[in-house]
């Protein structure tokens, strides 16, 4: 499985968990980093475990998260 | 306001990015709460259609009013109710562009009862999302039309008594019932699986208008925390063990 | 070219010919020959036409289709015009250009449908909540209601105000030889950059009337009110008939001024020096021209279809330089010249 990679965007994000709970590997955490907001804001906590699936992207309500692939090395390009 | 650029990292593919018919501002919902899943999918599915040079968006008044200032595309401010009705001035008086509605519970199902009612009776050619979280969010917490029988609002401090206040009003089951509208459908966003099923009723809704098959509702039924005093996740099970009760999900009327 | 017309119907045809292209009503008598006629006429012009659930609806199309950029207007009757006052409100607050019509019926309550005048603090004093103002112009002729109907549009777009056409049910059932104005050609009609027509190669439109910092609001209200002073300054319309030797001056408007007109020509026979002043812009109201002619004319008689409202703005305008004696009738009983001509006797002695 290609490593995924999560990228929040820490003044987006309020810290609302919804991320961590539907995370099925338990990438991500709500960091005890505050952003100038006053959030927690959430981190990934086991980056390797993540898979990409974007699931954490699908249900922040604050559009704040990005996810990415490994774009899989063509062989023999 | 920093955001993370849409470059990928080197050696990465783009999974998910940010829709891009999303401004740069932050959204002002409350931490957590389902408005702002619904507003990403808003966009989502503008992104989708590649539409967002002709769509006009009506802001309604309650926890989304400054939707305006969330989309990359032309907005209308609506009076508290009166959605439906500046959506179909917009339209008639220009077919072309691609409108839609956003409202509350209370904007929709309370004060904008009549002017939605009629649109969809009309038939009208817009899109209209409703999200019905059974509060008065922005407000502060009172009773709306659809608020659970039994549960507290700062104006059914001991519960809702229907005795007094009626049942959680169904509209979309209402509005099923007339020839107009084309499509009337219920969703959710309190976990994924919800939340893609939503995104593409949405998609659909739209895909509606610009085919001209008339009047698109899409209803979801959607989270408080704050006012339900739970954390985001529990809001979300809250909606599925006890809103889903009053407010079963699915298409009500398809009409291909 | 002259044409019988009804009121009604010579305002319907006025806001066609001024490039209306959506208007939105709902049914009430004494303005049924309005909708009626714009029902028929509008789509053959490729206009809109559409009867809402209610006049709350009907102005919050008329605020979309004028965001939307097009020329729009909705009419409607005392009650309807109450229930669109927040709709005009918000009008006014997002500077979207609209004509609405109020053939004005007794009130208050559901009253009748005889002719009066009893919404001119609605119309001039802002019904709606906040401050703001319309442009309110009030015809006395079949004639002049048409020509009215299509300065409101131009004078709506021009300062991005709402105007209101002030008649009422006399005049609107009346009919009259009308020599109906030239359409305006569409190219003539101001463009739009601010209207919602899709953000293609240009930033997002709002069209908006909100905004939470007071003190960005303050700016936003402080240029509304600037506009408001240059439309006070600019667009004041009046007319005066027989002042210029008048001993007293009828002061009067719409159906009422039309009146006046013939108790000067009565008063004139038996000697009596009568003249009339008839405001045509009721806001901006003539105060300027008033307060000229309480310089030289000892009484100014207001006479209204009401219990006394323009008759505030002329003591205002007059400030005790004159006796503002005032002459209303309620319940939408219309005086007759005579009943006037008596009341004028009152005050002066040939």
């Amino acid at each position: 499985m290609p490593k995924g990679l999560v990228v929040i965007d820490k003044e987006r994000c309020k810290g609302c968990g919804l991320c961590v709970s539907v995370c099925p590997f338990g990438v991500l955490t709500i960091t005890r980093e505050l952003n100038r907001f006053g959030y927690n804001v959430a981190g990934v906590s086991a980056p390797e475990k993540c898979t990409g699936c974007a699931m954490c992207a699908q249900m922040c309500p604050d559009a704040a998260i990005e996810v990415y692939r490994e774009a899989k090395v063509k062989e023999g390009v | 306001m920093s955001t993370v650029e849409a470059k990928a990292p080197a050696g990465f593919a783009p999974v998910y990015t940010r829709p891009k018919s999303l401004s740069a501002a932050r959204f002002t919902y409350c931490p957590g709460c389902h408005h702002g899943i619904i507003t990403r999918l808003l966009a989502e599915a503008i992104d989708e259609l590649g539409i967002v040079e002709r769509t006009v968006g009506i802001a309604p008044v309650g926890c989304a009013v400054f939707l305006y200032e969330f989309f990359r595309c032309d907005f209308v401010q609506a009076a508290h109710g009166r959605a439906c009705a500046v959506a179909t001035g917009i339209k008639r008086a220009n077919p072309d562009l691609i409108v839609f509605s956003y409202q509350g519970d209370g904007d929709l199902a309370a004060i904008g009862t009549a002017e939605t009612v009629h649109a969809a009776n009309r038939g009208e050619n817009i899109t209209v999302i409703f999200v019905n979280n059974q509060i008065y969010g922005m407000t502060g917490g009172e009773m709306a039309p659809t608020t659970l029988p039994g549960m507290r609002t700062v104006t059914t401090p001991e519960g809702r008594d229907v005795r007094t206040t009626g049942y959680p009003l169904r509209m979309s089951e209402m509005l099923a019932q007339l020839e107009g509208p084309a499509y009337i459908t219920r969703q959710a966003v309190f976990d994924v699986r919800h939340v893609q099923m939503a995104r593409k009723a949405i998609i659909k809704a739209f895909q509606n208008q610009i085919e001209g098959k008339g009047f698109s509702l899409v209803e979801i039924v959607a989270a408080c925390p704050t006012n339900l005093r739970l954390s985001p996740p529990e809001a979300g099970r809250w909606v599925a063990e006890q809103a889903l009760k009053y407010f079963p999900l699915g298409d009500l009327k398809v009409r291909e | 070219m002259r044409v019988l017309m009804r009121g009604n119907e010579a305002m319907a045809e006025g806001a066609i010919r001024a490039g209306c292209r959506c208007y939105f009503c709902y049914p009430i008598t004494p303005q049924g020959e309005l909708v009626e006629y714009m029902a028929r006429h509008l789509p053959r012009h490729g206009g809109v036409f559409l009867q809402a659930e209610s006049e709350v609806a009907a102005i919050n199309m008329v605020y979309g289709a004028a965001a939307a950029g097009v020329r729009t207007m909705t009419s409607s009757s005392s009650p309807g015009i109450s229930l669109k006052m927040e709709g005009i409100s918000y009008l006014a607050g997002a500077r979207l250009p609209a004509v609405i019509v109020n053939v004005m019926r007794a009130g208050p309550g559901l009253g009748n449908i005889a002719p009066a005048q009893g919404d001119y603090f609605q119309a001039t004093k802002g019904g709606g909540h906040g401050d703001y103002r319309l442009i309110v112009l009030a015809p006395s002729t079949v004639q002049e209601a048409a020509e009215l109907v299509m300065l409101a549009f131009d004078l709506s777009d021009r300062y991005r105000v709402p105007a209101m056409i002030l008649a009422d049910g006399m005049l609107g059932q009346m009919m009259e030889p009308v020599e109906l104005p030239e359409p305006i050609p569409p190219e003539k009609i101001p463009p739009r950059p601010w209207a919602v027509s899709g953000a293609k190669g240009r930033p997002p439109n709002v069209i908006s009337s909100f905004d939470l910092d007071p003190y960005r609001f303050r700016e936003i209200l402080r240029a509304l009110w600037d506009t408001y002073r240059e439309i006070e300054e600019k667009e004041v319309r009046w007319e005066e008939y027989a002042t210029e030797d008048a001993e007293l001056v009828l002061v009067a408007y719409g159906t009422m001024g039309r009146i006046c007109r013939t108790v000067v020509r009565r008063a004139r026979k038996e000697g009596l020096r009568v003249g009339l002043f008839r405001p045509i812009s009721l806001w901006p109201f003539p105060s300027e021209p008033l307060r000229k002619l309480a310089e030289r004319v000892p009484v100014l008689l207001t006479v209204e279809l009401s219990a006394g409202q323009m008759w505030e703005d002329v003591r205002l305008a007059v400030e005790g330089r004159a006796k503002t004696p005032f002459y209303g009738e309620l319940g939408g009983v219309v005086p007759t010249p005579d009943e006037v001509l008596r009341e004028v006797k009152k005050h002066v002695h040939s």
